[in-house]
């Protein structure tokens, strides 16, 4: 008995139903993530102008309020969570890629622990930051400072993730015609490895960026408050970033809160789409081909 | 013997026992080998830094309230006078989004990934997947948003019937979930599905077979372990999604399994404590540890096991 042949008419219309129906699919995908950006649009456009950034938020004025305090708040978590990933989340993937003996235990250790920590709840992340790092030992108290240091923790898998294969794609011929010349190991990473892997090390980097903007979770857990009206201090005091905010007006019944948080995804989506598409397009243009 | 071999070829060279070691200790170099190593150390420091977090919370938590209370109770009322820890609700509440989170990325996600794998054209495939990859960066506050504002009042119109009674749905919840992890489980999928040797699919043609046949008979059944690994993950983040919830799905513990309620999950009452004044020391706060503490079980076993079928499955053919 033939298990496959086309034996009648049944079978043949269901060849012609079955990609409509994987089609309808991905249709209801793409429909319904990209319906959600375009609802923001609608709904958030009346409120998108100068004032949405450079007021601050008030409860009474709803028209009127604004995103200063948040969007500098989002500013400053962003500069110190770049500030962290960049050494650490490239210095991470060199190790392990140019130095790490792969048969050692301990780094296969390092490896199986960035894999689960890649895995592991955002919120967690925020549980940590609330024990350890807004609290002794670090002591930073419930400050910017504190939620860069969560995040940048969040999102470091990413980074070493991207770097590592990117640092993997440069071919060893490069590193040995360096070293045969006379070059040290780190010689050789400096000035031939990581310039020829800068480009898709850039690449993880933002879109890890691009991540870091759009996570609330963690944050609620070390400190981010829901109404901050002064503009924040990376050090000390409370502080709000874009998408604490836009929780903070969501969870407000008037309709007013609801255009205003729907014009701030506005403004959040317009950065994250923005990192994302700077990401692709490095990725197009700047990958080197050997 | 051998150095007097080699400073014997070298006569005329300046120095004549010219040994094969570095003649320079190299500080600068190993000081940086030294903090690169801390680099990649960090991440076990980050590991334990979780677990004993939450080890140490979960322990200050178990002194005031029992284990079998926590596990088993049904009634979760922490910050009530009489306060009642049994956990089971919020656990109850997180199962019911991941339930409805599935029922929109499996079928949504499984298409979408054999249609991208087996029947799009190179064109479609090029602009199809780098949209995808984009849209699962979308921020979760957004689709929690847009589930609250939009496909709750929508989901109303389309089933009058249903007893609506609150601003907030599990039900709907769960579906923005499922739309959230869609891009999850299409790459997942699709990766597994395309690593399927074209040899069987060629193979299956020979033997007379059509596309129908050859997608469902041959390259899924081989892709089967990848792609459920791609669900796996879906429960996963689906577990430890917190926005969405938090603004969707509510914060009423109770059990029930009609979508139409509000419910609280194990991530919107930790979300939920922490937005409130969280009295450090007190049962309240330690219950955030207790409960994070399953959570971070969950999902952890939950990757465990994906990771397992996905490289599993990739060890077969590669």
């Amino acid at each position: 008995m033939n298990l496959f042949a086309t034996r009648n008419r049944r079978d043949r219309a269901a060849n012609a139903v079955f990609p409509a129906l994987l089609l309808l699919g991905l249709s209801v995908a793409v429909a319904g993530l990209s319906g959600m950006i375009a609802w923001s649009i609608i709904e958030g456009a009346p409120r998108l102008n100068v004032s949405l950034i450079t007021n601050g938020p008030s409860i009474l004025r709803p028209e009127s309020a604004g995103y200063r305090p948040a969007i500098l708040g989002t500013v400053y978590l962003i500069g110190g969570v770049v500030a962290l990933i960049v050494p650490l989340g490239v210095g991470a993937a060199i190790y392990l890629e140019e130095y790490a003996d792969k048969t050692r235990w301990y780094n296969l250790f390092f490896e199986l622990n960035i894999q689960n920590l890649a895995g592991v709840p955002s919120i967690v992340f925020g549980i940590l930051g609330l024990a350890y790092i807004a609290r002794a030992p670090l002591d930073l108290g419930f400050t910017l400072a504190a939620g860069a240091i969560t995040i940048a923790l969040l999102v470091l898998p990413t980074v070493i993730i991207a770097a590592r294969e990117a640092i993997r794609a440069v071919p060893p011929s490069i590193r040995e015609a360096s070293l045969a010349l006379g070059a040290t190991p780190w010689q050789t990473i400096w000035r031939q490895v990581l310039p020829a892997s800068f480009s898709g090390v850039l690449t993880g980097v933002i879109l890890a960026i691009a991540r870091a903007i759009g996570e609330a979770a963690p944050l609620l857990l070390v400190g981010a408050v829901v109404r901050v009206s002064r503009d924040p201090d990376f050090f000390q005091g409370a502080y709000t970033t874009l998408p604490v905010q836009i929780f903070n007006y969501s969870s407000r019944a008037q309709v007013e809160f609801q255009q205003l948080a729907a014009a701030g995804i506005i403004v959040m989506l317009g950065l994250v789409l923005l990192m994302n598409s700077v990401a692709a397009f490095l990725r197009d243009r700047y990958e080197q081909k050997w | 013997m051998t150095r007097s071999v080699v400073a014997a070829s070298s006569v005329g060279a300046v120095s004549p026992q010219r040994s094969l070691e570095a003649s320079n200790p190299r500080y600068g170099e190993r000081a940086i080998k030294a903090f690169l190593l801390f680099c990649a150390a960090l991440s076990v420091v980050v590991t334990t830094g979780i677990v004993l977090s939450l080890l140490f919370g979960t322990i200050e938590f178990f002194q005031h309230v029992s284990v079998t209370e926590f596990l088993f109770g049904t009634k979760w009322t922490p910050q009530f006078a009489n306060p009642s820890f049994g956990v089971l609700p919020i656990v109850v509440g997180t199962l019911n989004v991941v339930f409805w989170a599935l029922v929109v990325a499996i079928p949504v996600g499984l298409c979408s990934a054999i249609y991208l794998s087996e029947y799009a054209p190179g064109g479609v495939r090029r602009v199809i997947k780098p949209v995808l990859e984009m849209l699962e960066g979308i921020p979760t506050v957004a689709i929690g948003l847009f589930a609250l504002f939009f496909l709750r009042p929508l989901a109303e119109d389309a089933f009058p019937f249903l007893p609506w009674s609150t601003l907030h749905s599990v039900g709907v919840a769960g579906i923005a979930v499922g739309l959230l992890t869609v891009p999850l489980v299409t790459s997942v999928a699709d990766d597994a599905l395309r690593s399927v040797p074209r040899s069987l699919r060629e193979g299956a043609y020979a033997l007379g077979a059509n596309k129908l046949s050859v997608t469902m008979r041959v390259v899924f059944p081989a892709a089967i372990s990848g792609v459920i690994g791609g669900f796996v993950l879906a429960v996963s983040r689906a577990i430890g999604e917190t926005m969405v919830v938090l603004l969707a799905a509510g914060n009423t513990p109770q059990l029930t399994a009609d979508p139409t309620k509000s419910v609280q999950t194990m991530t919107a009452y930790i979300g939920v404590m922490s937005t409130g004044e969280i009295a450090f020391g007190t049962v309240d706060y330690y219950t955030i540890f207790a409960v994070g503490a399953l959570l971070f079980v969950m999902t952890l076993s939950m990757n465990a096991v994906a990771i397992r079928l996905v490289r599993r499955f990739r060890e077969v053919y590669e």
